[in-house]
């Protein structure tokens, strides 16, 4: 298939993607927003508050994990069934499916760009000066795009023949929320677990995100473990569903 | 000689007897996951040659396997046997409303659809008023499809799939929506595409369309070709 082709799909579905999201809410672009802030204000409220848990600047520490999570749990919960809300269309035209689960996680991503400017403006709010070290965002933006949408095709391509999976997607969603130092510093973790948390896709680029905007450090060992992570669940992704799609059209 | 563009040789197409076992029988009966499960039997052993420009009618019972062989044709179910040779540029013209987004308006759903059927945005932007001026629904452009009526969605659908310059054309059941006057003007659009050379498929039930129009075609009984030939002939022999 030719590049032109290619990009015609993949433009023109996550444009469909983004279109749907804004025309069938009235607030659109808030709900981008309005979710990770209560998320963040819920967790402030019984971490801080009532636990008294000593974190510093720990809105701007929470919400900088809070959006970047959320890009990759809508992700993954919108490309599980992507496939099946296309069932009319996957079983009469032929095209190379993995457009419907790459848009998902576009979608998602142009999302989590457009929550950025509010992200940084909190942060420079706590007295975070601007640094020249936030550009390196892009970088992460890149990593956490390869390994949301690795992780995202094995979804797509295994839930039109195991259909639980989209309950089982939930229930890990969850667990791996918790899993991941979103809420809770990663030195907080014992030593001795550290490397169980390091098999964790999410957890380099997470942890990135708060040095990066907290303290505007570039850690280039949590950069190199998330480009591990993206390059093994891209290759998984892509040898799974061209495996799967094959046989997309029988079982739906 | 004419030539061929759509060519089965011993095509069998089966397909998994229960949907989906999910993960509970998974993990209750592990064993059925080695052992490969009993397949329903669709087709079986099926030959046959479309040729270039060809009206070519399919019919058969329900059930009979005319759907699986135009999914064959669009490439979107493997056979479990045989050889299936397509050349040119397949559009299908399956089920009403399959790539469009109800919450979009014509015009969006004419760039998705058209984009999704293989035709690139360019084309789709220049092709767009052809497109809604067949389907006559130029005022209606900016509203959701969602408002629309069945008859509107099918007109769209089939504006859409015959400006994209289909050389297949393949039409399961769905000639018969839409009000007399849009009817008139399918087979006119199709009668010029048959004239530009454009290969078309039709499953239908209705066997006088399929015998008004179609130059040959081909009967389908307990999963294999019972005939093939010339329309009349067919129709006759389905009707005994
Ligand atoms: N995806 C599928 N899974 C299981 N059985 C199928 C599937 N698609 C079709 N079949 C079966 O194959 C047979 C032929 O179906 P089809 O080609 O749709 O018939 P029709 O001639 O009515 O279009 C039917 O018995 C149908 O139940
Ligand atoms: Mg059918």
């Amino acid at each position: 298939m030719s590049l032109s082709r290619s990009f015609d799909l993949v433009f023109t579905l996550t444009l469909k993607e983004i279109k749907v999201k804004y025309r069938s809410s009235a607030l659109g672009y808030l709900w981008s927003l309005l979710y990770p802030l209560s998320l963040a204000l819920l967790f402030f409220f019984a971490l801080r508050v009532v636990l008294k848990v000593q974190v510093e600047d720990f809105v701007v520490f929470l919400l900088s994990g809070l959006f970047a999570w959320q890009w990759f749990a809508n992700s993954l919960s919108a490309s599980t069934v992507s496939i099946i809300s296309n069932a009319s269309l996957v079983k009469m035209v032929k095209f190379p499916y993995f457009v419907l689960p790459l848009s998902n996680v576009l979608n998602d991503c142009f999302h989590f760009i457009a929550s950025l400017p509010v992200l940084f403006a909190l942060a420079i709010f706590h007295s975070k000066s601007p640094s020249i070290q936030w550009m390196a965002g892009s970088i992460l933006i890149f990593l956490q795009l390869m390994t949301t949408l690795g992780i995202s095709l094995v979804l797509a391509s295994l839930n039109p023949f195991f259909r639980d999976l989209e309950r089982l997607t939930q229930i890990g969603l969850n667990i791996a929320f918790y899993a991941t130092p979103i809420i809770y510093p990663f030195e907080m973790i014992p030593e001795k677990l550290k490397f169980i948390f390091y098999f964790n896709p999410m957890l380099p680029v997470i942890e990135a995100w708060h040095r990066l905007i907290l303290k505007s450090e570039i850690e280039l060992w949590l950069i190199g473990l998330s480009l591990i992570h993206s390059i093994f669940w891209l290759s998984v992704g892509f040898l799974i569903f061209s495996r799967f799609s094959k046989r997309f059209a029988e079982v739906l | 000689m004419r030539e061929i563009v759509i060519k089965f040789s011993n095509v069998d197409k089966s397909f998994p007897s229960y949907k989906h076992p999910g993960i509970k029988t998974m993990l209750l009966r592990p064993k059925t996951l080695g052992t490969p499960r009993k397949r329903f039997i669709a087709l079986k052993d099926i030959s046959f040659e479309i040729y270039k420009g060809e009206m070519f009618g399919i019919v058969g019972k329900n059930g009979a396997g005319k759907s699986t062989i135009l999914g064959l044709i669009a490439g979107v179910l493997v056979p479990d046997r045989g050889k299936i040779e397509v050349k040119g540029k397949v559009v299908p013209l399956l089920e009403l409303g399959a790539g469009f987004h109800p919450e979009l308006n014509s015009i969006e759903n004419i760039m998705l659809n058209g984009v999704l059927l293989g035709a690139s945005r360019k084309m789709m932007k220049a092709i767009t008023q052809e497109i809604l001026d067949f389907a006559g629904l130029n005022e209606f452009s900016n509203q959701p499809i969602r408002t629309f009526s069945t008859g509107m969605v099918a007109r769209l659908g089939f504006s859409i799939a015959v400006h994209i310059q289909p050389e297949i054309l393949l039409v399961d059941e769905i000639l018969a929506v839409g009000d007399a006057e849009f009817q008139r003007r399918c087979l006119e659009k199709i009668d010029q595409l048959r004239k530009a050379n454009t290969t078309i498929l039709l499953v239908s039930h209705d066997t006088n369309q399929i015998e008004k129009f179609c130059d040959r075609a081909l009967l389908l009984e307990d999963k294999s070709i019972k005939l093939i030939g010339n329309a009349s002939e067919v129709i006759k022999a389905y009707a005994s």
